[in-house]
């Protein structure tokens, strides 16, 4: 595989932020419950991502490595603010279905993880790509865990009604849990697994073994 | 060959030279601040669009939950009035020109309050405010007044509607608020809104409306829980804008029949 296109596609599974370094849960979790709100939060994210990442990666040899984190989280702070300001003018009832999760992208680990880990070492463009690919792979895992909230929690898919709910005379029945915050662990732990039985590679040694129990005189 | 270029001196510099440091923060900080000064300059009228629009769809549909108003306004339609506060009739200034933020910042156009007074804790009122009625015939059905003060870390800015006998609350809508999200912010949660309809303001012309956990009676409002600031300061509001620094002369005129 070409190396630009493999920058991409890595983070998609293999390198997952989400699923596979687990991080940006906390975004992850709470704008899952219906996927117009997550593609929003998704496509922001990687706009930022792909952004900071190339602008760092320009300015990288004139960065003094003692100040470099808070020049990375400016120039990110500086980002996020802008994204949220475009949303408020030109996409004002998502901005506001979204509350202050864009303006927490900041602090989200995948950004900040992302510019220190690669774009800090590495020219502009593959920077840019490696961004590209972590936006996405962070966007498929919202999308996925976003559809099976959405279409179990309301019975619709980005607001369309596909499942008739009993509410309007349907055959289904919401499950309320799907719109709170657990499920979205549960389904983002259930995707770790699957992962990883797909990918046994992708799980990591164990770090001790555990003692056998039994052995020992008891109190 | 000494460089002539400043930049490219201060560029050229080693990155663990204090000076550098100093230099390239500030330089990111400036041009950071540069960025994002301009875009808000530059966004501030099409989010101020939106919020107006979302402000009026929030009326709207505020209105329209309220039974029995929504055939009104199909026919007769609502009334905007400018209100002077201090005489509390109706004054000459054409309601779809007068900004009623601006005048609330304007000293020529607001009055100073002074601690006793400013139960809502806005520090200056404007002398002139927007009201809304639906009439039908001459008979009073509605009458919309706009409320704010002072929350946990926001003004909470609501719409208060009252019936025509100007004691029942029909609807209550926070339309702006930047307070704790998840806590504070619930106070424009449809189920706070909703335990203010239907409750009386005053008896006897006391405002007596009050919030607290596990609400009975016709004046209390159900609380909102963790967030009590919030909770008191939207009923605190209510008190401020019915009194007589507020809505109080306009609502008697109200009642007299000499608002005009």
């Amino acid at each position: 595989m070409k190396p630009a296109l493999k920058q991409i596609a890595d983070p998609l599974v293999d390198k997952n932020p989400v699923a596979v370094h687990i991080l940006g849960i906390c975004s992850a979790l709470a704008v899952t419950t219906s996927m117009s709100t997550a593609l929003t939060m998704s496509v922001a994210l990687t706009v930022v991502l792909v952004l900071a990442a190339g602008i760092i990666s320009a300015i990288r040899a004139h960065v003094p490595s003692q100040i470099r984190i808070i020049v990375q989280l400016t120039i990110i702070a500086t980002l996020v603010i802008l994204a949220d300001q475009l949303l408020q003018a030109f996409a004002y009832e998502m901005s506001q279905r979204l509350t202050v999760f864009v303006s927490l992208i900041a602090t989200n680990c995948i950004v900040l993880g992302r510019t220190e880990a690669y774009a800090m070492r590495n020219p502009p463009l593959p920077s840019m790509l490696d961004g590209l690919g972590n936006g996405l792979g962070y966007s498929l895992v919202l999308m996925v865990v976003a559809a099976i909230r959405e279409l179990f929690g309301a019975g619709s898919l980005f607001g369309v009604q596909v499942l008739a709910t009993q509410a309007e005379g349907g055959w289904f029945v919401p499950l309320r849990l799907m719109l709170l915050a657990p499920s979205a662990f549960i389904i983002i732990g259930l995707l770790v697994w699957a992962m990883r039985v797909w990918r046994p590679r992708l799980a990591e040694p164990r770090e001790f073994a555990l003692r056998r129990p039994g052995k020992e005189a008891r109190p | 060959m000494a460089e002539r270029n400043p930049l490219r001196r201060f560029l050229d510099r080693p990155n663990d030279d204090p000076a550098k440091a100093m230099g390239v923060a500030a330089i990111v900080a400036a041009l950071c601040a540069l960025v994002l000064s301009v875009s808000a300059v530059l966004l501030r009228p099409l989010q101020e669009e939106n919020r107006l629009a979302a402000r009026a769809g929030q009326m709207a549909a505020m209105l329209e939950a309220v039974p029995g108003i929504a055939e009104l306004l199909e026919n007769g339609g609502i009334e905007t009035h400018v209100v002077d506060l201090a005489t509390g009739r109706i004054s000459d200034t054409d309601p779809a020109s007068f900004d009623q933020a601006a005048a609330a910042q304007d000293p020529e156009r607001s009055t100073a309050l002074t601690p006793a007074q400013d139960l809502a804790a806005i520090s200056r009122r404007e002398d002139e405010s927007l009201v809304w009625m639906v009439r039908e015939g001459d008979d009073l059905r509605l009458v919309v007044l706009p409320v704010r003060g002072a929350g946990y870390q926001s003004m909470i800015h609501a719409y208060l509607a009252l019936e025509g006998d100007l004691n029942t609350v029909a609807a209550y809508s926070v339309y702006q608020q930047g307070e704790t999200p998840g806590l504070g912010a619930r106070v424009a949660e449809p189920a706070f809104q909703q335990g203010w309809t239907g409750k009386q303001v005053a008896e006897d012309g006391f405002v007596m409306i009050d919030t607290t956990s596990g609400a009975s009676g016709p004046y209390e409002v159900e609380m909102i829980s963790g967030a009590s600031v919030t909770s008191y300061a939207a009923v605190d509001m209510v008190h401020f804008w019915l009194g007589e620094d507020g809505f109080g002369p306009f609502l008697d005129n109200l009642r007299e029949g000499t608002w005009r």
